[in-house]
């Protein structure tokens, strides 16, 4: 059998999803070496149009850029989104929430109309994805297994719980606990509360589980003093999409 | 005279981002010769805007993945400097190695995966595992202790969550840090074969020379990555607060990102602006590599900021260790970020690898964002890259069309270009 042919493209992005895959290192070449990557700029010269497989990293910000997001669709029997701005539009969609022509101004000043953007979406929002993989980056093992479950022609399972779970897990001491508010008892887990256990908070960048109690978590945080306002800025840092696509 | 060239690359491969080059050549005249970046703009500046102190640096790190910790400690330091926040004389030389662990990881990627092709007529590092096995497996270590490092002092390789306003949110531990310690001594034989392998192929970097400013920062005391004055080869110092008066901004109508200028039509930053503004900070090791290598200041050619890059990458190393051992002198794990909130205007400035960095914040009483600017390396590289692009074609353009592509591509990769980074 020939080998999976896999492509590699992006979007308004910081490419750290790709990064993180070049960082898999011997890894990397190990897992290309099951593969013939026909398309990767970051990393190669070259490029193909026959693939079977295409990951797509980043946010669709632009009508213009549709039509080659549309083309990657036609060509690759398996798209796949990777990175939070690819699966739920990640930090691309703040922008979302604000009066687009002040924004455009607020960068470009009176020149603003030369700079074409629209309301950021994920990739599924434009054309059909059959898989993604979450996270901001994405986490270089998870990567690896949903990778090598696809050449198995396997759909790869992801966890369907709250990061909670992998929190304590971790034996963290919950950030509540400390008087800091945190998106762990909606987002989807994972990652092994990573965040938490560097010192931070869950931001919510796995996206929401797949039934959040989005209330009692709303509630938690009006409990620990945060504004209505500053509720709404929580649950827009990674998941404002789930909020217009509702 | 050997009638029509045209070059036409659709975004540019091997570099971070999407830009294009338009080159027209017509009996021995060069019509166009463009540099276009085409990448979507991604609007963070105005994003900020309502965003809180404690969010801006997990925000503005998504700007750039290669540059997350830059950004990350830029964002810090700005915020710092506007809610009047100081920091301790540990944290300060924390965030000195974690930008070392950055410089490392990127410049040693884009040496060895990123460029080393072009010099041996590859067109990706990975036929170079069977052709050059040795070498890339060397790159291969090296580049996982950089990234090692910065997993260790910021939490995560990219995009950091360990450093906060005022401080760091967790401590490496003792036995870390002495870990940390032999690893880097144990890597130098490690850079000394790499920096023997970039040197054999120093005579494939291509001879071109452009006189044109060099912008970065600059200390008294250090070869400057995380705090100093804004320095020019031309001459002249300025507060970082000052950074609008050096970058001057415009737009033109090829690129959503922007370019910048300061007395001449364009400066280049980066590690080739590094080197030939501190070379006389470069630690003892680092230093002999350039000697050893013939790259003095001021070098005013752009593909030796390859070689410039190999030099910051033994000054890192070695700079990685001092800093190391000083921080096991005295060490306090128990320490804890001190904020209080108020309304303030503040600029921060690093360096990145791909050059110095500024991002300014005004916040209001409550500690939101009302009005957030950051300049980014390659904005500030965009105008060089052009005005090299056209002096070096009309060098070359008598040569045929497939030498005159590699070379203006090869060229575009010697900046180390971050395009999406530059469009944000
Ligand atoms: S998901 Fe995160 S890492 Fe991936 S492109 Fe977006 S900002 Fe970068
Ligand atoms: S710290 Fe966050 S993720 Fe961990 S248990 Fe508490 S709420 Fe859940
Ligand atoms: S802890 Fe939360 S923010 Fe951090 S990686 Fe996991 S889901 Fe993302």
């Amino acid at each position: 059998m020939d080998k999976p042919r896999v492509a590699f493209f992006d979007f308004a992005s910081c490419e750290g999803d790709q990064l993180q895959i070049v960082n898999l290192e011997e890894d990397l070449l190990k897992v290309v070496g099951a593969v013939d990557v026909v398309s990767f700029r970051e990393a190669m010269k070259g490029h193909s149009d026959n693939y079977d497989i295409a990951f797509v990293e980043g946010s669709i910000t632009r009508r213009s850029d549709e039509p080659r997001l549309l083309e990657i669709r036609k060509n690759a029997k398996i798209l796949v989104a990777i990175g939070a701005c690819a699966t739920i539009g990640g930090v691309n969609l703040l922008k979302n929430f604000q009066d687009l022509e002040s924004v455009r101004k607020f960068v470009y000043g009176d020149k603003f109309f030369q700079y074409e953007t629209y309301p950021a979406r994920p990739i599924k929002a434009v054309v059909p994805v059959d898989l993604e993989i979450h996270q901001c980056p994405i986490n270089r093992d998870e990567f690896v297994m949903a990778f090598k479950a696809l050449l198995m022609g396997k759909k790869p399972e992801f966890p369907n719980y709250p990061v909670c779970e992998d929190c304590k897990k971790a034996e963290n001491i919950c950030v509540f606990e400390m008087g800091m508010t945190c998106m762990g008892p909606v987002t989807r887990a994972g990652c092994g509360a990573c965040c938490v256990v560097e010192g931070s908070v869950c931001w919510g960048c796995r996206g929401f589980i797949d039934h959040p109690n989005a209330d009692s978590e709303r509630e938690v945080l009006a409990k620990y003093g945060l504004s209505v306002g500053d509720i709404l800025k929580k649950f827009r840092l990674y998941t404002g999409f789930s909020e217009v696509s509702k | 005279m050997n009638g029509k060239k045209v070059i036409q690359i659709h975004h540019v491969t091997r570099i971070e981002g999407h830009g294009n080059i338009d080159i027209q050549i017509k009996d021995g005249k060069v019509d166009k010769c463009q540099w276009q970046i085409v990448e979507a703009p991604r609007f963070f500046e105005a994003a900020l805007r309502g965003r809180k102190w404690n969010e801006a640096a997990h925000i503005t790190s998504r700007i750039c993945a290669i540059c997350s910790i830059g950004h990350t400690l830029c964002s810090l330091k700005a915020t710092e400097a506007a809610l009047g926040i100081t920091i301790s004389e540990q944290t300060l030389k924390l965030r000195k190695l974690l930008i070392n662990g950055e410089t490392l990881q990127s410049h040693i990627l884009h040496l060895g995966y990123l460029v080393v092709p072009d010099l041996v007529g590859a067109p990706s590092v990975i036929p170079l595992a069977s052709t050059h096995p040795a070498e890339v497996l060397l790159v291969v270590r090296l580049h996982r202790l950089a990234n090692e490092m910065s997993d260790l002092i910021g939490g995560r390789t990219i995009h950091p969550q360990r450093p906060v306003v005022g401080g760091f949110a967790k401590w490496p531990t003792v036995a870390e840090l002495e870990n940390l310690y032999q690893k880097l001594e144990s890597a130098q034989s490690d850079v000394m074969t790499l920096a023997g392998f970039v040197k054999g192929l120093a005579p494939n970097f291509p001879k071109f020379s452009r006189e044109t400013e060099y912008i970065g920062l600059t200390h008294p005391t250090e070869y400057a990555f995380y705090e100093g004055e804004i320095a020019s080869t031309d001459g002249g110092k300025w507060p970082v607060d000052n950074y609008k008066s050096i970058v001057n901004e415009y737009l033109v109508p090829h690129s959503t990102a922007k370019f910048a200028r300061h007395k001449r039509d364009a400066y280049m930053v980066g590690a080739l602006a590094r080197f030939n503004l501190n070379y006389n900070k470069l630690l003892p090791g680092a230093k002999k590599l350039a000697d050893d290598v013939g790259l003095k200041p001021i070098n005013f050619n752009p593909f030796m900021n390859n070689v410039a890059q190999l030099v910051e990458v033994a000054h890192a190393f070695e700079d990685s260790m001092q800093l190391t051992k000083k921080l096991l002198e005295k060490w306090d794990p128990e320490e804890k970020p001190i904020v209080s909130v108020k309304a303030g205007l503040g600029s921060g400035s690093v360096e990145v690898p791909r050059g110095i960095l500024f991002h300014e914040y005004e916040y209001n009483k409550d500690g939101e964002i009302v009005w957030a600017n950051c300049v980014i390396p390659t904005n500030q590289n965009h105008a060089n890259i052009q005005k090299d692009m056209e002096a070096l074609v009309e060098e070359i353009k008598e040569r045929p069309q497939e030498e005159i592509e590699l070379m203006v591509e090869m060229l575009v990769r010697a900046y180390d270009p971050c395009v999406s980074c530059s469009t944000h």
